[in-house]
């Protein structure tokens, strides 16, 4: 049950799970370190700017990956860039989420065909959560993957430990 | 000034060997060069008080195909003062991927060919004599091949990503 | 989490060889630093990498490395018949999509040899959305700009004037930002009803707000502080290395395009050519580069206003205006070498075109980027300095990733 349907004492108490607490308030402050490459990253500076605020969705754009939450792929991926974007990636800590904005990112876009220095995807170099259809997507279809994110991180079962850490215990049970 | 006078007042200072003819074309007139006059012409393009051609444009590279074997090397130059323009054509022929095919340097008349001719070096594989910092610009250095070549043949891999889209070709 | 298959494989080592650094770190004399602004980062304005050797903190030399964003556009063209190129040269310099479709647009109309055909209306439609472009490019540029220098409350303000034009130009064909609009022998659609009354009422909008610009931003103390005197650009440097637009006007040399080669319908509009003058500081300087850029946006205003009053007198719309009649089905120029060149915001943008006439597709496009030849000249103006003002240089140059990289 989500933490609006929690019970509520009179004193102000609020009774509910422990998972959907964490997951609200990770889904209230997403903080995303937006990597603008092209044409989509200034579609996605109106979003940030005060005709489609993303602010009051707790989204506050740090220009650091260490900082944020949630990556937004915004514009064309080529093979230069890739490396360095799964570097990005795995810079940023625990729980993170990936956003892919726009059509170059999703799938190539319009260079599918003739491109031969476009990666077709981003979902090549890095897991990917969320895709935003659009060339380039309104602010609003950015504001619409957010509130999906959201959806998606207030379904999360998971209040496990992060996935490196998981795995090391996975490999001490597996050897002993 | 018309394309004739340039013409005119250019092989009258420097000789009309430097110039092998011209190409009138519909629209914009060129006049071919041979490869190793380049520099020569080009100085003198600048520093003649009449002709005065201080704006190096751009510099583009064509290729005729495999079967003609040669590049098409394009000047566009301009004048600020006197507001007239020049195409300079200079052909070459394709070479071998052991020998790439070369031709001077022109950085030290105009020093934005710099990185035109940085591209032209990425792009085609054209190598250029004297050029101060001849690398790859826009693609990766590790890149194989030249891509706008013709003949040229997507790699297969890339770090582990396949370049073409499986469902295109 | 995604089902795809990662299939790339990730070396440390393999940043170094796709793209090698310039200095080494055996090379370094005491006191001296490399600092990597990479390909990621809020101020180079896109995916630009610059690589600077410092001493202390006074730049000595600074490498800048670009091609993260290179999407093969000439080989594109070279696969494509010359109508279906425009989508992608909006992209190229995707915040003034307008002025890079007109350009093409001319050069292949040029080449056909159509350009007396097209109708009076439809010109002055076509300069009308490219100069609302131009003011749209300009907004962004002096908004980063302050964002760069440490000011958001300009970067907001001008946001929300362009959401404005965003909105009028989506009006008018459908898109926000990358338009194809400017198809080759006339527009996509007309202009909608009632455009031209809204119009009019942005323009009498926006006159007090760049006056409010300028007392927020360009007269502002601090701004004049961090940029006057800082990355003065000689213009015989800047000639030479074939720098144009605002840039080479901020110099000192009253050049625009849209006056010297006279194309489209500017030979009968009025307007003036804003040239820095080194009011605060030296001529040349970045304080000069973002006044011009200021003055041209009322420049543009002018230029939109009378762009309004033929389209509302002697051009009128009429019932039986059909933008697409003169674009041709087949488009097939006859053989020839052509170059055009236009005024964008950003300079001086030229098409290469070569046609085999015995296609509809060109053998060659070859585009001629402003920004990369104004971004040619940063390690020149830039040695000396501190690390903020290179920051402030870079901005005041105005580049733009996709059209550098192509």
């Amino acid at each position: 049950m989500s933490l609006s349907q929690a019970k509520t004492g009179s004193g102000g108490i609020v009774l509910t799970k422990l998972d959907d607490v964490v997951n609200w308030a990770r889904l209230s402050s997403l903080w995303p370190m937006g990597f603008g490459i092209a044409c989509c990253a200034i579609e996605m500076m109106g979003a940030y700017a005060s005709g489609y605020d993303l602010d009051r969705f707790g989204v506050f754009p740090r220009p650091s990956p260490r900082q944020s939450d949630v990556m937004i792929v915004a514009g064309t991926v080529t093979f230069k860039m890739a490396d360095r974007i799964r570097r990005l990636y795995e810079q940023m800590p625990e729980p993170r989420y990936v956003i892919s904005m726009g059509s170059c990112s999703n799938c190539g876009g319009p260079y599918w065909e003739h491109g031969y220095h476009v990666v077709k995807g981003v979902d090549k170099i890095i897991p990917v959560d969320i895709y935003v259809p659009g060339c380039p997507p309104r602010p609003e279809a950015l504001i619409g993957g957010f509130l999906k994110l959201q959806e998606k991180i207030r379904n999360e079962q998971n209040l496990s430990a992060p996935k490196a850490i998981q795995n090391l215990l996975n490999q001490k049970q597996a050897s002993s | 000034m018309t394309f004739d006078q340039i013409r005119i007042i250019l092989t009258e200072k420097i000789g009309a060997e430097f110039v092998s003819g011209e190409d009138k074309g519909e629209l914009q007139p060129q006049l071919n060069v041979n490869a190793d006059s380049l520099r020569k012409v080009c100085s003198e393009l600048l520093s003649n008080i009449d002709l005065y051609f201080d704006f190096l444009s751009s510099i583009t590279a064509v290729d005729n195909g495999v079967s003609v074997n040669t590049f098409d090397l394009l000047y566009h130059l301009y004048s600020i003062p006197y507001n007239h323009s020049l195409v300079l054509k200079v052909t070459i022929p394709r070479g071998t991927d052991e020998s790439l095919p070369s031709v001077d340097s022109i950085c030290s008349v105009w020093q934005g060919a710099n990185w035109q001719e940085r591209e032209i070096y990425d792009m085609f594989g054209i190598l250029f004599n004297d050029h101060p910092d001849l690398r790859r610009i826009l693609l990766p250095e590790d890149w194989i091949g030249f891509p706008l070549r013709k003949d040229y043949q997507t790699q297969e891999f890339y770090h582990g990503i396949k370049v073409e889209n499986p469902i295109s070709n | 989490m995604s089902q795809r298959v990662i299939e790339f494989i990730y070396k440390e080592e393999n940043l170094r060889l796709s793209e090698p650094n310039f200095f080494r770190a055996e090379d370094l004399k005491p006191g001296e630093m490399i600092i990597n602004l990479g390909p990621q980062h809020p101020s180079t304005h896109g995916v630009l990498r610059l690589e600077v050797l410092t001493d202390g903190e006074t730049v000595k030399e600074v490498i800048p490395h670009m091609g993260y964003l290179h999407r093969c556009f000439e080989k594109h063209a070279e696969k494509l018949p010359y109508n279906q190129i425009i989508p992608f040269v909006d992209r190229l310099d995707y915040m003034a999509a307008m002025n890079s479709e007109h350009i093409f647009a001319m050069g292949v109309e040029k080449m056909l040899g159509i350009e007396d055909k097209i109708p009076k209306r439809t010109e002055y439609i076509r300069v009308l959305v490219a100069e609302l472009n131009r003011i749209a490019s300009h907004f962004i540029a002096v908004g980063t700009y302050a964002i760069d220098i440490g000011a958001v409350t300009p970067f907001l303000w001008l946001m929300r004037d362009r959401e404005h034009i965003n909105r009028m130009l989506e009006w008018v064909c459908g898109a926000r930002m990358l338009y194809n609009y400017i198809w080759i022998g006339g527009l996509f659609y007309d202009l909608p009803v009632g455009f031209e009354e809204r119009c009019r009422e942005f323009v009498t909008y926006l006159r007090p707000k760049l006056k409010e610009l300028q007392q927020l931003v360009i007269n502002n103390k601090i701004f004049i502080e961090r940029t006057a005197n800082v990355g003065i650009l000689p213009l015989n440097l800047a000639i030479n290395y074939g720098i144009s637009g605002p840039c080479l006007r901020a110099s000192g040399l009253r050049y625009d395009l849209r006056r010297v080669d006279q194309y489209s319908v500017y030979p009968e509009l009025d307007f003036d050519i804003p040239v820095g003058e080194g009011q605060v500081g030296t001529k040349g300087d970045c304080w000069d580069r973002n006044y011009v850029r200021v003055l041209e946006c009322y420049e543009s205003l002018k230029i939109i206003e009378q762009c309004l009053d033929q389209l509302c007198g002697n051009h009128k719309r009429t019932r039986d205006f059909d933008p697409q009649a003169i674009a041709p089905k087949k488009i097939r120029p006859k053989a020839m070498d052509f170059y055009i060149r236009g005024e964008s915001p950003k300079g001086e943008l030229g098409f290469f075109f070569r046609s085999t006439g015995t296609y509809d597709i060109p053998a060659r496009v070859h585009g001629r980027s402003p920004c990369m030849m104004n971004l040619a000249v940063l390690p020149e103006i830039s040695r000396g300095v501190m690390v903020a003002d290179l920051i402030a240089i870079l901005g005041s140059i105005d580049v733009v990733m996709g059209e550098i990289d192509r």
